[in-house]
């Protein structure tokens, strides 16, 4: 049997503590990030112009079927040799994540936009509304309520996404845990402090989508 | 105070309204009667250009629109949206917005549209209410309302705007028959007051009581117009009598 010995990793407690900030830093800056490249490809999406819709679904499209994991050593290494540009880690992970959270988000806002039925949007010019109106004073309103879950629940996405940014060394809670076991020998201790640590951040947060789930359901 | 003259509408192949010619004055009440499918609801939604034709002219009031095919040169979101606050619509569905009160719902036009403020716009949707007799509903939900309830909101809604014109597409064909006397009773005083209306409509003895014109449509053309006893009590088409009795018939049978 396996002799835990937790109270061991106290000593880093620095080293977790650092590494959940910047686990944290990182999910804002990309969620953020994210939502507005969302917000611009799922609104533009539904543009009349081919010009500007197609693509935006090609984006959409290519981003969503290609594995997180793969875009970020993909933008941190191919993409500078390809456009000369060198990026830090931290740029092309970011970009690497936010581009591909933004693909789901813009799939949620577009589907909740159209999820609200025409005949809103009919009363509303009906009224005299111009476009931007009915969509700031009838439609918005009315999607936002509905897309606030999965929007919340692609940002856990988002959150658990940055797990990956170890790959490139960014020292982020992961990339931390890793650094106690190879120090201590103890990875079973030190992946196990991440995980809980991972949970502990989560566990509420959906506990919350959950909650305005179902009072979406009333 | 309605003109239209040559009007054409094509959903791709699909011609729904051929040559659409209408005159409606000032203070009267036409209704459009005929199958479904004849292009009464899609010439409704032209006259306030939530569906915009391909040919033909239409005025309403003093705004004067013409389209002529692909050469027309479409008029910019402001100037279709100031149009169609001229005249108010009320829909089958009443497409009540769930997320504002009845009280909002009423204010949200003139609020939004003609920058009325927030206290005038109060007053008269609390007028208004009362005249559709649902002051007591002013802080309710459209959801906590009844079908009949809902689209009396929904004609004092467009009413807020001070339309020239009213139109009434099918506006109770998705009530159940004890709340039809409630909505009707309101367009009844509507009509007594002298608003000019269009009214698509299925209660054949309604359009009857109310009507000063009755037009009658089938595949996209006006088959038959005049009074509504010429129209209703005496068509002149075969197909036209077909129609109005297969509808007496169903009558007496429920």
């Amino acid at each position: 049997m396996y002799d835990w010995n937790f109270p061991y990793l106290w000593q880093y407690r620095h080293l977790f503590a650092n590494g959940l900030m910047v686990t944290v830093g990182y999910s804002l800056l990309c969620i953020v990030l994210g939502l507005a490249v969302g917000l611009v490809a799922g609104i533009g999406g539904l543009a009349k112009t081919r010009l500007i819709h197609l693509p935006l679904k090609w984006y959409v499209e290519l981003f969503r079927a290609t594995p997180v994991l793969v875009l970020i050593i993909w933008f941190y290494y191919a993409l500078p040799v390809l456009i000369g540009v060198a990026m830090t880690a931290a740029v092309a992970a970011v970009l690497a994540l936010s581009l591909y959270g933004g693909a789901f988000y813009a799939e949620i806002i577009r589907g909740g936009i159209v999820s609200i039925d025409p005949g809103q949007t009919d009363a509303a010019r009906a009224l005299g509304m111009t476009r931007f109106q009915v969509m700031r004073r009838v439609v918005l309103p009315q999607a936002l309520r509905r897309m606030t879950p999965p929007l919340m629940n692609q940002s856990i996405m988002q959150l658990k996404n940055t797990s990956l940014l170890s790959v490139l060394a960014l020292p982020d809670l992961v990339y931390q845990g890793q650094a106690v076991a190879h120090e201590t020998y103890r990875p079973l201790e030190a992946y196990t402090l991440v995980a809980v640590m991972y949970i502990a951040i989560l566990l509420p947060a959906s506990k919350l989508v959950r909650r305005l789930e179902s009072q979406r359901a009333d | 105070m309605i003109d239209i003259h040559g009007l054409q509408k094509k959903f791709g192949e699909h011609v729904v309204l051929k040559d659409i010619r209408m005159h409606v004055a000032k203070g009267a009440v036409v209704t459009l009667l005929g199958p479904s499918g004849s292009g009464k609801s899609t010439l409704l939604r032209c006259v306030n250009l939530l569906t915009i034709p391909d040919r033909g002219r239409i005025r309403v009031g003093a705004h004067e629109m013409t389209y002529s095919g692909d050469a027309t040169r479409l008029p910019g979101d402001r100037a279709l949206a100031r149009f169609r606050a001229n005249t108010g619509m009320v829909f089958q569905h009443f497409n009540l917005f769930p997320h504002m009160t009845v009280l909002q719902n009423v204010m949200e036009g003139p609020v939004t549209v003609l920058r009325t403020s927030k206290r005038v716009a109060q007053e008269q949707a609390l007028e208004l209410l009362d005249k559709v007799g649902l002051s007591d509903k002013a802080q309710q939900y459209p959801a906590q309302l009844s079908g009949g309830q809902k689209q009396r909101v929904a004609i004092a809604r467009a009413l807020a705007m001070k339309p020239q014109v009213m139109l009434f597409d099918e506006v109770t064909s998705a009530l159940d028959p004890e709340l039809v006397g409630e909505v009707l009773g309101v367009i009844r005083n509507l009509a007594a007051e002298g608003m000019t209306m269009i009214l698509v409509t299925h209660e054949m003895s309604f359009a009857r009581e109310v009507a000063d014109e009755v037009i009658f449509m089938r595949d996209g053309i006006v088959v038959e117009s005049g009074s509504p006893d010429e129209v209703i009590g005496h068509p002149q088409q075969a197909l036209t009598q077909q129609f109005f009795a297969r509808y007496h018939a169903g009558q007496n049978a429920t």
